[in-house]
């Protein structure tokens, strides 16, 4: 036990002071927060700019419909051919030039925007809802109705569908498909990147041993399986430590820029939701469900859930990474040993992403229970709800294999360490699997 | 006539070590401080020991010789609890063998090397306190080495920065640094030039003063009669020669002579051409008059009594046979009689 702590502070500590880990662990929450904050800090500036648009009205039958707004300026011409008007606007100061355009026997106006940049999605919208708006009320009005603006307020419906889960104990709780799918996708994406970064980095340390010739030295001092599980430990923690500082210097930058660069922290302006949009989903009250979602969610569950099998997803790939570094001398011979460990994590991230539209299919229950693939499917499903009897089989099950696949490995690991001069192949590997002690 | 050593030095050399290693038997009371018996090992199907049985006298300095792929490695590697014997016992200090003695053993591997992108000094506490070492005594004693190595200024270095033979001085001294009572060395001085070779050398010697015993396995011959009390001979998993140097130095000696002489030696080649022959020559210079043959009679004097007979003898010393000759001719012999190739 000492030695095995010996290990896993020496790997903690030469890998926490490397120059490269300190410069990833800083430079990688500016970015996230450079992603969080830029597009809502570029999505208010580029609104800021006020717009000039030029509008020629050819049938004269919108005349000042358009009305100008904080961000968009419409002035009506009507004293120059638009012929020339196409060469003149930009330098008479317009961003575009809206052509409307009419048929004698069509209601609907031709709409035809000149600009010398793409015009963007807020601006288009905004003119075509307004114009759309005041033919469509061109068009009621022509039907002559008695109290129309009555009956429009009466007709007009609103409609959205809250989602409640029933426990089986009878209890109701509202949820959000969105945030489900959100904080399915988020963790088991985590887990699969920890496990392959990490993993791969307890094989980079096992090859490094191997190639500076201290494995010898070293395992005259120690057990192999100590020493395997020492240096596993010891890149988890480093990992571990890796992340939390990630989340919280992200959650620290990004909020003191915001607050800097003068935002609120309001979920739409964060998500960069075009507000006309976010009006049409009604993005107000399912914030509000979201929250309310996101206050109903099990964390018990989630958090715990997470731990366990990240860390026995964790423990047993990187187990098998320890006896892939094993087995080669240099990083570029461990191509083809390494790829029968990704291809299950791989298949466990595709059949995550299909498990967010669907949590209840065959193939997801099935990849959720299966010890390589269920660290990522089956935390994906969690925030969807699964019968508990599933996450307690699907954890046995992990706990089960990596106690086996952790002792094959280290009986590859064991022999793999002391072997020199040649590339292994699995046919050798699978020799040393059945050498005595 | 002068009956002398062919190489006095190297004799008085073991003669002196012999003292000391009478005193030390002295003191310590008889007994081997590493025993195994009939050990076994093989790797699927390939035998690495058969039936290895040595005993190191405590306090000796152990030779370990052997062609490439013999076993000594698979045998060094039993003892320092790398690999367990499938058949055999592995006796320390007169106990089986317990996980807890490898703080009682230091092991300088053939394949060695240091963390080349760690700290020099820290690197060293690291495999010191691995051996068991506390970090406090660790660093006394680090300090130590360091200023008798004179090395104090590495100790912040990381090791790709030293040389070869620098890197090898620290991979000595972490070797040796938790005072172990068994050192094992396999192939100690590749690696090493000359100079730095004959301190470790001296490290080694004064070691075993302190009473360490030491295993050596080496192809190194010069080093094995300079410094070896015992050695053990592996071929094809096998113990096959065993004991004393200087034993096993006179019984494997071939009965080599050399002769200067006046006369003519017509009538000693007509003695070798018979069937039987009590010698044969096996080097003649005839313009130093020197002659070199291996005698098939049971004693010294018979030989000379016969010589006498025939030529004047001026000179006349016994060859000591090289450790070279005794490991090559051995290896031989072995194959000859089990039917093995010698490539």
């Amino acid at each position: 036990m000492k030695q095995i702590l010996l290990i896993l502070q020496r790997e903690f500590n030469t890998r926490v002071r490397k120059k490269s880990f300190i410069i990833i662990t800083l430079i990688t929450p500016i970015l996230f927060a450079a992603l969080m904050v830029l597009p809502t800090y570029l999505m208010s500036r580029d609104d800021e700019k006020a717009r000039n648009i030029a509008v020629v009205d050819l049938g004269q039958r919108f005349s000042n419909v358009l009305e100008s707004t904080e961000n968009l300026r419409f002035s009506y011409i009507t004293d120059t051919p638009i012929d020339q008007l196409k060469t003149t606007f930009e330098k008479a100061g317009y961003y575009g030039l809206l052509v409307i355009d009419t048929l004698s026997n069509n209601p609907d106006p031709q709409l035809t925007m000149y600009a010398h940049k793409q015009p963007s999605v807020t601006v288009l919208s905004h003119i075509t809802r307004t114009l759309e708006k005041e033919v469509e009320s061109r068009k009621l009005t022509s039907y002559n109705i008695e109290n129309l603006d009555q009956i429009m307020a009466n007709v007009k419906t609103k409609l959205s569908c809250a989602t409640i889960n029933i426990s089986s104990d009878g209890k109701e709780k509202k949820s959000s498909t969105m945030v489900a799918m959100a904080l399915a996708y988020i963790l088991g994406f985590i887990i699969y990147m920890m496990v392959m970064l990490t993993g791969n980095m307890v094989m980079q340390g096992v090859i490094e041993e191997k190639h500076d010739r201290v494995i010898e030295v070293i395992i005259s001092s120690i057990k192999p399986f100590n020493l395997m599980m020492g240096k596993i430990l010891g890149i988890a923690s480093v990992s571990l430590v890796q992340i939390v500082a990630w989340i919280v210097l992200t959650l620290a930058l990004s909020s003191v820029a915001m607050s800097f660069l003068g935002f609120s922290t309001d979920p739409t302006a964060m998500a960069g939701v075009d507000p006309s949009i976010a009006q049409e989903v009604n993005i107000n009250t399912s914030t509000n469900e979201m929250l309310q979602a996101i206050q109903n969610l099990d964390f018990g569950l989630i958090i715990g859930s997470f731990v366990f099998f990240f860390l026995f997803g964790y423990l047993l790939y990187a187990a098998l990474f320890a006896a892939a570094g094993s087995a080669v001398e240099n990083e570029s011979d461990t191509q083809q040993l390494v790829l029968p460990i990704t291809i299950p994590m791989m298949l466990g991230l595709f059949v995550m992403i299909s498990a967010i539209k669907a949590p209840d299919s065959t193939l997801v229950q099935w990849c959720s229970l299966i010890p390589f693939t269920s660290p990522v499917v089956m935390l994906a499903r969690i925030p969807f709800g699964v019968p508990t009897w599933e996450i307690i089989l699907s954890g046995a099950l992990l706990l089960a294999t990596f106690v086996g696949v952790t002792y094959i490995a280290a009986k590859i690991y064991r022999v793999g360490i002391l072997m020199y001069g040649k590339k292994a192949t699995f046919k050798e590997i699978w020799k040393w699997m059945r050498y005595k002690n | 006539m002068c009956i002398e050593a062919q190489k006095t030095g190297i004799n008085l050399h073991t003669i002196s070590q012999n003292t000391i290693f009478a005193n030390n038997l002295r003191l310590t009371s008889i007994m081997n401080l590493l025993e195994t018996h009939g050990l076994e090992k093989c790797y699927g199907n390939y035998q690495a020991l058969t039936d290895l049985s040595v005993a190191v006298p405590q306090g000796s300095i152990y030779g370990l010789l052997g062609p490439n792929g013999a076993g000594k490695t698979t045998f060094i590697r039993i003892i320092n609890q790398i690999t367990g014997p499938d058949k055999g016992q592995v006796l320390f200090a007169g106990k089986p063998l317990s996980s807890t003695d490898i703080y009682r053993i230091g092991y300088l591997p053939e394949e060695r090397g240091l963390y080349r992108k760690m700290k020099v000094g820290e690197q060293a506490l690291f495999l010191a306190q691995l051996k068991g070492l506390d970090r406090a005594s660790a660093t006394k004693r680090l300090k130590h080495w360091f200023e008798k190595f004179e090395i104090q200024s590495w100790w912040d270095k990381k090791i790709e920065e030293l040389s070869k033979g620098m890197a090898q001085k620290i991979q000595f001294m972490v070797t040796v640094i938790h005072e172990p009572e068994l050192l094992i060395f396999d192939e100690p001085f590749s690696g090493f030039d000359p100079i730095n070779a004959q301190i470790i050398r001296d490290e080694i010697i004064n070691l075993r003063k302190q009473g360490t015993t030491i295993i050596f396995s080496t192809h190194n011959m010069a080093s094995v009669e300079q410094m070896c009390d015992h050695i053990t001979l592996i071929n094809k998993s096998r113990n096959i020669l065993s004991g004393n140097i200087d034993e096993v130095r006179r019984t494997h000696g071939g009965n080599v002579y050399s002769i200067q002489f006046s006369g003519n030696i017509d009538s000693l080649t007509n003695i070798t051409a018979q069937s039987e022959a009590p010698f044969e020559i096996m080097h003649h210079n005839s313009e130093r008059n020197e002659l070199q043959l291996r005698s098939n009679l049971p004693t010294t004097n018979a030989l000379l009594g016969l010589l006498m007979q025939h030529i004047e003898v001026l000179a006349f010393k016994p060859l000591v046979a090289s450790m070279d000759d005794i490991f090559i001719s051995a290896v031989k012999e072995y194959n000859q009689s089990h039917g093995i190739k010698t490539v």
